[in-house]
C-alpha cells in the first residue's frame, strides 16, 4: 500500500502541474503564440472523451463479459469518419453564430427559443451530474485501492474533512474557474484549459499503457502467453468467444448511442466545436483521435484477463480496480501510482470540461434569462462581471452536486451503468440538433415535443428503474409495473420484452423522440423566425458572410445598441467590438456607422456569444423597434440575398470584361505608336541617303560624270524603296481596317505557284541558286484572291532568295494537299531563324539581322503575308527545327465562319513582322 | 419560396457539404464501418478459433477497427490539393 498523504500530495502536485501548464498556454496565446492552434493539440483534446469510466471501467466490462467495452469506441471512430461532414458544418454554424453551447445551438436553430434553452440545459444539468459524479467516484476508488492493505481489501475510513476525493473536486472547481472563466470572451475560448486538457490525455495514454506493458511482458511472456494461458480456462475461453448468445442488437444500440454521446456530450461539444481553432484541424483529428482510442483499449484485454488469471474467480468482485491492483501486487508503487494519476488525469479532464460547458449552459439559459426578466439588473450599467461570478457560482454548484450524487449514490452502481445513462440522455438531443442541420422543415414546437417525450422515457425507462434497483425505492415498479399494470414495466414497456433495459430504454425514448419531432414539426408550416433560422443554419455553407441574409427590419438608434453592447461585454470591449466593425464597413467611426439591419445582427451575435442567443434576441429587441416579420417578407429577403449575391457576380463579371478590354486598348495604342514610330524611321533613312547625295552633287558641279551616274543610281533605287514603303503601308492599314479589295476566284493554285517560281528563278539564277518546285499531279480549285496570294508567294521566294548562301544555294518549293486544305512549303539552305526570332519575324518593321548587315527590304513583307493567309482563314508559319529556314503555309478548302472574303468590318490584328 | 430553394440549389447547394469526392468515399466509408462492425459480418469471427495463438473473434474485432482508421486517415490525408482550394472558396 501507499501511504495516504503520498498519494494525496502527488495528485495535488499533477493538479498544481495543471495549474501551470494552463497558465502558460494562456500566456503563449496572450502573446499571440498559441500552443493550441495544430490539428495533434486537437485530437488530444477531443480524447477527453476517454473518462475514468474508459480508464477503469473498460478493463472491469471486459473482466466480466467480454469485448462489451468496445461499442463505446466504435461509436465515436464511426463519427470521426463522418466528421469532417458533420462536426465541421456544426462548427461552422457555431463560429457563425456565436453559438457556445449544445442548448444555444438547439434553442438558436428553432428561432432563438428561450424555452427550448432552458429545456435542454435542465435536462444537461440532470443527465450530467450524475457522469461527474462517477468520475469522483473513479478518484475516490483509486484512493482507496492505493491506501488499502491489501488487494481487494477495505481502506481506512478518513474523515469528510480528510477526504480527498472532496479536495480534489473542490481543487477542479478552482480550476475551471480560473481558466474557464478568466475573461468573457465572446467566441467562448479557453486555451489554457485546452492545453491542460490535451495534456491530460497524453498522460492517461502514456499511463494505461505502461500498466498494459508491465502486464504483457512483465507478468506474461507477450500476449501469446498472456492470452493462451487464459484461454485454457474455460470461463475466459468463453468471455472471448461469446458464442451465440452474443447480444448483436445490443451490439448496435451501444455503439449507436455512444456515436450519438460522442457528437452530442457537452464537453465534447465544448471541444470540438467551441474550442476548435481552425475547421481544417477536423481533417488530421479525424483518424488521429480513433488511433488514440484503439491505442488506449490495445490492453484491455490482457489486463482483465491477467487480473482474472492472477486473482482467480474472486477478481471479477474489483475488476474495475485491477490497472491498479495489478502493479500493486507485484510490489509496482511507482508504476501504481503513475496509473493512478492517469486515472486522475482521465476524470480531471472530463470534470473540467464538463463544467465549463455545462455552467455556461446553466448562466446563459437558467440563470441570467431569469435575472434579466426579473427587472432586478435594469439599473445595473455594466454586468460582464456579474455574468463571469454566475459561471463561477455554476461551476461550484456543479462540482458540489456532483460530489453529493457521489457521497449519496456512489456505491450504488457499477461504473459503466452511470455511464451510459447519461449517454442516453445526450442522446435524446440527436433528433433536433442533427436534424436541424439537415432538414429545414424542423420546427420549435417539434422539437420541444420530441425533447420532452424522449426525456420522459429516459427518466422513465432508465433512470427510475436504476434507483429502484440501487434499493432507495421499492423494485415493485419496475417488476409488476405501477398500481400492477404489466403493460407500463418501465423495462418492456408495453410488453416489448426481449431487449436488455439498456437498448430498450434507447429504441423507446429515441423512436418517439423522433416520431415526434417529425410528426409534430409536419403538423403546421414553420413561422417565419424558424424558417430564417432554419435557412441560416442548413445553408450554413452557402453563403459567405456579406452575402448572408439579414432577417430584421426596423429602426435602431447606434447609441442605444452600443449601451446595450457595453451592459454586457464591458465598456472597453465593446468600443473595440464596434470600431472594429466601423472599420470593416468603412465607416470614419462609431458615430459614422449607420445603425441598419446588419449592424443590428452584428450587435445580437456579439451578445450572443456572451449570453446564448436567446437571451440576445430579447434584449436587442428590448433597445430597437422592430416589425415583425412575415414568413413571406423572410422569403423576400432571402431572394434579395440571393439576388444581391447574383447582381455582385455579374458586376465582378462585367467589370473584368472592361478590365481586359481597357488592357487590349492600350496594347493597340502602344502598337500604333510603335508602328508610327518604325514608319517614320523607315522613311527617313532612305530620304536621308537621297538628300545627301543631291547635297553633294549639288555643292560639287565638277563632280566626275560617272560618279554622278552612280550616285543618281542610288537615288533612283531609293526613291524605289520609298515608293515600295508607302505602298506597302497603305497595303497593310487598308487590310488591317477592313478596307482592303478582294477578288476572290476559284483559282488553281498548281498554275500560281508555278508562275511564282517562273518569277523568282532569274533572281535565284543571279545569286547562284537552284530552285525546286514539287506539285502534285492535280488540284481541286480554292477560293483565294489570286493577286494576293501570288504576292505572299513572291515574298516567301524572295525572301528565301535573300539569305541562301551565295554559292551552293537551294530553294525548295512544295505544294501538297490534304482533306482539310492545301500546303505551300518554302524551305532554304540559309543560316534560319533562332528559336527566339521565331514570331518576332512577322512583326512590322522587325528584320532578322543575322549576319549583323540590315538585309535589304521594307519589314512589312512577313506582316502583310501572313494578314493575307489569315483572311482566307489560313496560317503561315515558320517551321520548327533546321536545317535554314521552312515557311509553311496552309489554306483550307472553306474558311471557318467569321473572317472570310466578304467580311469587311475591322479584324484583331494579329502578330506582324517582316522579312528575316 | 421553391423559386428561392431551387436557385439555391442549383449552385450554391452543390457546394454544400456532400459534393467532392472526399465527401462522398466519407460517407462510404461510414456506411462500410457500419457494415463491417456489426451483425451479421461479425459472426462470421464469432467462433473458437485461434489466429497466431491469440482468440479470433478479438483479434478480428480490432483488425477491423485499425483497417477502418486507416482507411479513413488515407481518404482525408490524400487529398491536399482538393483541401486548399475548397476551403479557401468556402
Amino acid at each position: 500500500m501507499l501511504s495516504y498523504e503520498l498519494v494525496v500530495g502527488a495528485s495535488l502536485a499533477y493538479l498544481l502541474l495543471l495549474y501551470a501548464i494552463a497558465y502558460w498556454a494562456d500566456r503563449r496565446a496572450a502573446a499571440g503564440r498559441s500552443v493550441i492552434g495544430n490539428a495533434w493539440v486537437y485530437a488530444l483534446s477531443i480524447a477527453v472523451y476517454c473518462t475514468a469510466w474508459t480508464y477503469f471501467g473498460s478493463v472491469g466490462t471486459a473482466a466480466t463479459s467480454g469485448l462489451w467495452f468496445l461499442p463505446i469506441y466504435l461509436g465515436p471512430t464511426l463519427a470521426m469518419v463522418l466528421a469532417w461532414v458533420v462536426v465541421r458544418k456544426m462548427i461552422r454554424i457555431a463560429r457563425t453564430y456565436r453559438i457556445t453551447s449544445i442548448s444555444d445551438f438547439i434553442a438558436s436553430r428553432y428561432g432563438k427559443s428561450p424555452a427550448l434553452a432552458a429545456l435542454v440545459a435542465a435536462f444537461t444539468v440532470v443527465g450530467i451530474v450524475p457522469y461527474i459524479a462517477l468520475q469522483l467516484k473513479a478518484i475516490d476508488a483509486g484512493f482507496a485501492v492505493l491506501t488499502a492493505p491489501g488487494i481487494g481489501l477495505e481502506a481506512p475510513a478518513q474523515p469528510w474533512w480528510a477526504d480527498g476525493t472532496f479536495y480534489t473536486a473542490l481543487a477542479l472547481a478552482g480550476f475551471t474557474m480560473i481558466f474557464g472563466t478568466r475573461q468573457l470572451d465572446a467566441t467562448e475560448r479557453h486555451e489554457g484549459m485546452v492545453a491542460a486538457v490535451a495534456f491530460e490525455s497524453l498522460v492517461k495514454l502514456l499511463a494505461f499503457m505502461a500498466a498494459g506493458v508491465f502486464v504483457t511482458w512483465g507478468l506474461f511472456g507477450g500476449p501469446v502467453d498472456l492470452f493462451e494461458r487464459a484461454m485454457a480456462v474455460p470461463e475466459i475461453a468463453a468471455l472471448m468467444t461469446p458464442g451465440e448468445d452474443f447480444a448483436y442488437g445490443r451490439w448496435f444500440a451501444l455503439t449507436l448511442l455512444a456515436m450519438l454521446a460522442f457528437l452530442l456530450l457537452p464537453r465534447q461539444f465544448q471541444v470540438m466545436v467551441v474550442e476548435n481553432v481552425d475547421e481544417r484541424h477536423l481533417r488530421r483529428a479525424a483518424w488521429v483521435f480513433p488511433a488514440y482510442l484503439l491505442a488506449i483499449n490495445i490492453f484491455v484485454l490482457p489486463i482483465a484477463l491477467a487480473g482474472l488469471l492472477l486473482f482467480g474467480a474472486g477478481g471479477t468482485a474489483f475488476a474495475d480496480d485491477f490497472v491498479l491492483s495489478l502493479p500493486l501486487s507485484e510490489g509496482q508503487r511507482l508504476l501504481a501510482l503513475l496509473v493512478f494519476i492517469g486515472g486522475l488525469s482521465a476524470a480531471t479532464g472530463m470534470i473540467i470540461v464538463e463544467a465549463i460547458a455545462v455552467a455556461t449552459m446553466v448562466c446563459n439559459d437558467l440563470v441570467m434569462p431569469r435575472l434579466l426578466r426579473s427587472g432586478r439588473l435594469a439599473t445595473r450599467a455594466d454586468l460582464s462581471a456579474l455574468l463571469l461570478w454566475v459561471r463561477r457560482a455554476a461551476i461550484l454548484l456543479l462540482l458540489l452536486l456532483g460530489y453529493l450524487y457521489f457521497a449519496l449514490a456512489g456505491e450504488a452502481y457499477a461504473l459503466v451503468q452511470i455511464g451510459l445513462i447519461s449517454f442516453a440522455a445526450v442522446a435524446q438531443f440527436a433528433p433536433a440538433l442533427l436534424g436541424g442541420m439537415y432538414w429545414k422543415g424542423g420546427t420549435r414546437a417539434g422539437a420541444m415535443a420530441g425533447l420532452i417525450a424522449g426525456f420522459g422515457l429516459w427518466v422513465y425507462t432508465l433512470m427510475l428503474p436504476s434507483i429502484a434497483k440501487s434499493d432507495w425505492w421499492t423494485t415493485g415498479f419496475v417488476e409488476l409495473g405501477p398500481w400492477g399494470i404489466a403493460l407500463l414495466r418501465p423495462e418492456q414497456l408495453l410488453g416489448l420484452a426481449g431487449l436488455d433495459p439498456l437498448t430498450h430504454a434507447l429504441f423507446w425514448s429515441l423512436l418517439v423522440n423522433v416520431g415526434l419531432y417529425v410528426g409534430v414539426s409536419l403538423a403546421r408550416a414553420p413561422s417565419a423566425a424558424e424558417t430564417s433560422q432554419a435557412l441560416l443554419f442548413v445553408d450554413v455553407f452557402e453563403r459567405t458572410a456579406q452575402h448572408k441574409p439579414v432577417f430584421w427590419r426596423g429602426r435602431a438608434q447606434i447609441d442605444d445598441l452600443l449601451a446595450l453592447t457595453e451592459r454586457f461585454l464591458g465598456r472597453e470591449r465593446a468600443r473595440r467590438v464596434f470600431t472594429a466593425y466601423a472599420d470593416r464597413i468603412g465607416a470614419a467611426g462609431i458615430e459614422a456607422v449607420v445603425p441598419d439591419a446588419r449592424l443590428v445582427q452584428f450587435v445580437e451575435t456579439q451578445l450572443a456569444g456572451a449570453i446564448g442567443s436567446a437571451s440576445a434576441r430579447v434584449m436587442v429587441a428590448s433597445v430597437v423597434e422592430e416589425e415583425s416579420l412575415g414568413l413571406d417578407d423572410v422569403m423576400r429577403i432571402l431572394d434579395e440575398a440571393s439576388q444581391l449575391r447574383a447582381y455582385s457576380r455579374e458586376l465582378e463579371q462585367a467589370s473584368a470584361e472592361l478590365r481586359a478590354a481597357n488592357q487590349r486598348l492600350e496594347s493597340l495604342d502602344r502598337l500604333k505608336d510603335d508602328f508610327m514610330s518604325s514608319v517614320t524611321h523607315e522613311l527617313r533613312t532612305p530620304l536621308t541617303a537621297i538628300r545627301a547625295l543631291a547635297e553633294l552633287m549639288l555643292d560639287e558641279p565638277q563632280m566626275a560624270p560617272a560618279q554622278r551616274q552612280q550616285f543618281l543610281g542610288i537615288v533612283v533605287a531609293e526613291t524605289e524603296r520609298l515608293s515600295r514603303l508607302v505602298n506597302q503601308v497603305l497595303d497593310l492599314a487598308k487590310i488591317e481596317s477592313g478596307h482592303a479589295q478582294w477578288h476572290t476566284d476559284d483559282v488553281d493554285m498548281r498554275a500560281l505557284v508555278q508562275q511564282a517560281a517562273q518569277t523568282v528563278a532569274e533572281l535565284l539564277q543571279q545569286r547562284g541558286a537552284s530552285l525546286h518546285v514539287e506539285l502534285p499531279a492535280a488540284l481541286p480549285p480554292i477560293r483565294v484572291d489570286p493577286d494576293r496570294m501570288t504576292q505572299v508567294l513572291l515574298n516567301l521566294l524572295t525572301n528565301a532568295a535573300k539569305f541562301v548562301p551565295a554559292p551552293g544555294g537551294r530553294v525548295e518549293l512544295r505544294l501538297s494537299h490534304d482533306a482539310q486544305g492545301l500546303t505551300v512549303e518554302v524551305h532554304d539552305n540559309g543560316p534560319g531563324v533562332s528559336a527566339d526570332q521565331r514570331e518576332l519575324i512577322f512583326e512590322r518593321f522587325h528584320q532578322g539581322t543575322e549576319g549583323g548587315a540590315r538585309p535589304p527590304g521594307t519589314g512589312l513583307g512577313l506582316p502583310i503575308s501572313r494578314q493575307i493567309v489569315e483572311h482566307f482563314g489560313g496560317r503561315l508559319t515558320l517551321r520548327e527545327g533546321g536545317p535554314g529556314a521552312c515557311f509553311v503555309l496552309t489554306l483550307p478548302w472553306t474558311p471557318p465562319p467569321g473572317p472570310g472574303p466578304t467580311d469587311a468590318g475591322p479584324r484583331p490584328r494579329t502578330t506582324a513582322g517582316d522579312d528575316r | 419560396m421553391n423559386a428561392c430553394k431551387g436557385r439555391g440549389r442549383s449552385r450554391a447547394g452543390e457546394t454544400s457539404v456532400f459534393r467532392g469526392l472526399v465527401a462522398q468515399r466519407l460517407v462510404a466509408l461510414y456506411a462500410g464501418g457500419w457494415v463491417l462492425l456489426n451483425f451479421p459480418l461479425l459472426a462470421l469471427w464469432n467462433r473458437e478459433l485461434s489466429v497466431f495463438g491469440l482468440p479470433l473473434f478479438p483479434l478480428a474485432l480490432f483488425s477491423g477497427w485499425a483497417l477502418l482508421i486507416a482507411l479513413l486517415a488515407w481518404v482525408v490525408e490524400s487529398d491536399r490539393s482538393e483541401r486548399g482550394e475548397r476551403d479557401a472558396g468556402r
